[in-house]
């Protein structure tokens, strides 16, 4: 293989990781705590890109200092994954708690419907690009290759920070620890006196900001169109089931195999591009069925 | 009240003889009893207490043998295309099912959805072959030997459909009868228990995969016959979670709930989506929850509740409440 395209391979893989990262470390927390897997998270990531897309452009229409654009891309990713974790936690998952895993399954299913089409109704079908972020940051050069350091500093950057912050607060805040001991042992925690309901709020939210998050992240570099919460949701559910769920630490690792795996396909094999990362998911799984880095549950009768 | 116990009955009468009437209908008929044989795959795997977010794979591989077939050989009888895309999404379901039924639960439906979701890439990227986003067209098939007109083989196509599904229903409601579908059921009770019998719940599991597989792939064949072209969409996850939808609706575990489900869902979705096509699927979403959270039994439910209330005394409600 050419060593520059060896490179871009590298570079690109690692951009697409931190992504896929910060929308699947927010799936695998907040399985973690609750035990539900949320499909609607595929819907906060897309509306998270939706929204700062959307507040982007219109700081880059206004005449405001184009840097404010950075500072927007957060504001949106908050808003939106603040506003619809409280809402679809509140008012939905709260009703479902004793309810079978299946049930629970569908109920964020339809969740996701929903939000699909608040999509198609405040954004209409046409795709959104916002790339000033993208601009200003320039390139860089890496190996002599020039390649944007939005991609390739920011958001690696970004998504390392947010990795040792979540592990910094689950370990060393009292709130975390709380976190923790629900994830472990659910049972115990509630009859130490911790409030397991204000916990799920707490993950919930904290899930959905970072997904929403991604989101906003990816928006100046991709084309922002319908059907990119099903994608993502799927993608990531992959690195959440590779990595063994509600892994956080190993969660990264596989979101990097699989980003890796899948700009390395898109250079050498790029008809099978989309396979690569169902391949590797389906490969682990068959090896390890609990994922790499979980410990398999015993079996209660 | 008897007459509610013939409901049934009078409404597989109806549907016979509505195209009779309202000679436009059949296609739409047509469509929803395609989707309820896929809709009755769901029901199966329901049954064990798992749910796919990716039949409709099989509901588009089919469609595509079909395309294929007719495309390859220049014509073909319909017999051997719904029996070709029966086997075809058979043996799919036979390899996906090897991988799937080792997982339960969450993993079971998620990983359902990535394998459609690759499929659907796939027929999307393989430009030369499945013609990309446009589809390929397929051409009117012999109807058993027979070259039929336009107006005739539709006809014929709708009738054709009402006999599998009815043998659907049939040999569905014997299977789950069958010692292997109550083992089936007793993967959702208890699965530890039945392996303790000495029975493997995975090859219970591949069974029923394999069977629910075919049926979505008999629906696909009929779809693509009815409506002379496929394309990717017939695989995308929207159509998974419609059929997921419609099982729910019907009445989940339910054989004539599927087909139920399927009809309603169709004949409303052809009145209420050219009106609502920007918000279709949020009320979908929205009438799903309404289902899961207040009438967890769907249509067979409420019907089970009405014949209930017409005979006090009969078991009808407590056969239905039980689970």
């Amino acid at each position: 293989m050419d060593p520059i395209l060896l490179v871009l391979a590298t570079l690109d893989g690692i951009a697409y990781a931190a992504l896929v990262f910060l929308v699947a470390v927010g799936l695998t927390l907040i399985f973690g705590v609750m035990r539900i897997l949320n499909v609607a998270h595929g819907g906060f990531y897309a509306i998270g890109a939706y929204a700062a897309a959307s507040l982007v452009l219109s700081v880059s229409g206004a005449d405001l200092n184009p840097w404010l654009t950075f500072p927007a891309l957060l504001v949106a990713a908050g808003a939106v994954g603040a506003v619809l974790g409280l809402v679809i936690e509140r008012g939905l998952l709260r009703h479902i708690y004793a309810k079978g895993e299946v049930l629970q399954l569908l109920v964020t299913f339809a969740a996701f419907m929903i939000l699909e089409d608040v999509q198609r109704l405040v954004w209409g079908v046409q795709p959104y690009a916002a790339t000033d972020p993208v601009r200003l940051l320039g390139t860089v050069e890496v190996m002599g290759i020039p390649y944007n350091a939005y991609q390739i500093i920011l958001l690696p950057a970004i998504a390392l920070l947010v990795l040792v912050g979540l592990r910094w607060f689950l370990r060393h805040t009292l709130s975390g620890k709380v976190i923790t001991a629900v994830t472990e042992d659910r049972e115990t925690a509630i009859t130490v006196g911790i409030d397991a309901r204000r916990v799920f709020t707490i993950t919930f939210v904290i899930g959905a900001i970072l997904a929403s998050l991604g989101g906003a992240l990816a928006s100046p570099t991709t084309a922002i169109q319908l059907g990119l919460g099903a994608e993502m949701i799927v993608l990531s559910f992959a690195v959440v089931a590779t990595a063994g769920l509600g892994q956080v630490e190993g969660a990264a690792l596989a979101a990097l195999l699989i980003g890796l795996g899948r700009s390395f396909a898109v250079y050498l094999v790029p008809e099978l591009d989309v396979l690569i990362p169902y391949m590797i998911m389906v490969l682990v799984l068959l090896v390890r069925p609990q994922g790499l880095f979980a410990v398999a549950e015993k079996r209660r009768i | 009240m008897r007459l509610v116990r013939f409901l049934p009955a009078v409404l597989v009468l109806a549907v016979a003889l509505l195209p009779l009437a309202v000679p436009w209908l059949k296609i739409i008929l047509t469509v929803a009893l395609a989707k309820g044989l896929a809709v009755l795959g769901v029901v199966v795997l329901l049954r064990a207490g798992q749910v796919s977010f990716g039949h409709a794979m099989f509901f588009a591989a089919s469609a595509y043998s079909a395309a294929f077939l007719m495309q390859g050989f220049g014509g073909m009888d319909l017999a051997v295309l719904l029996l070709a895309g029966t086997v075809c999404s058979g043996a799919m379901g036979a390899v996906i099912g090897l991988f799937v039924v080792r997982y339960r639960y969450i993993f079971f439906g998620m990983l359902n959805l990535a394998f459609s979701m690759v499929l659907y890439a796939l027929l999307e990227k393989m430009f030369h072959v499945t013609g990309g986003s446009d589809g390929m067209a397929v051409g009117r098939p012999t109807y058993f030997g027979f070259e039929l007109a336009r107006t005739a083989f539709e006809t014929a196509l709708f009738y054709t459909s009402l006999v599998l599904a009815g043998a659907a229903c049939w040999c569905v409601h014997r299977f789950l009868r069958s010692p292997l579908g109550e083992a089936l059921s007793a993967i959702r009770t208890n699965e530890t228990r039945l392996e303790y019998l000495g029975i493997s719940a995975r090859r219970v599991l591949l069974i029923a995969y394999v069977l629910s597989a075919a049926l979505a792939g008999l629906g696909g064949t009929v779809i693509a016959v009815n409506q002379g072209v496929v394309t990717p969409d017939l695989g995308y996850w929207i159509r998974s979670g419609e059929f997921v939808f419609i099982a729910i609706l019907g009445g989940a575990g339910n054989v004539l709930g599927a087909f139920a489900g399927a009809l309603v869902y169709e004949l409303v979705r052809f009145y209420a989506a050219a009106m609502a096509a920007d918000v279709w699927q949020m009320i979908l979403g929205f009438v799903l929850l309404g289902i899961i959270l207040f009438a967890s039994r769907g249509f067979v439910g409420l019907y089970q509740d009405l014949v209930a209330v017409a005979a006090p005394g009969r078991p009808g409600r407590e056969r239905g409440r039980k689970r």
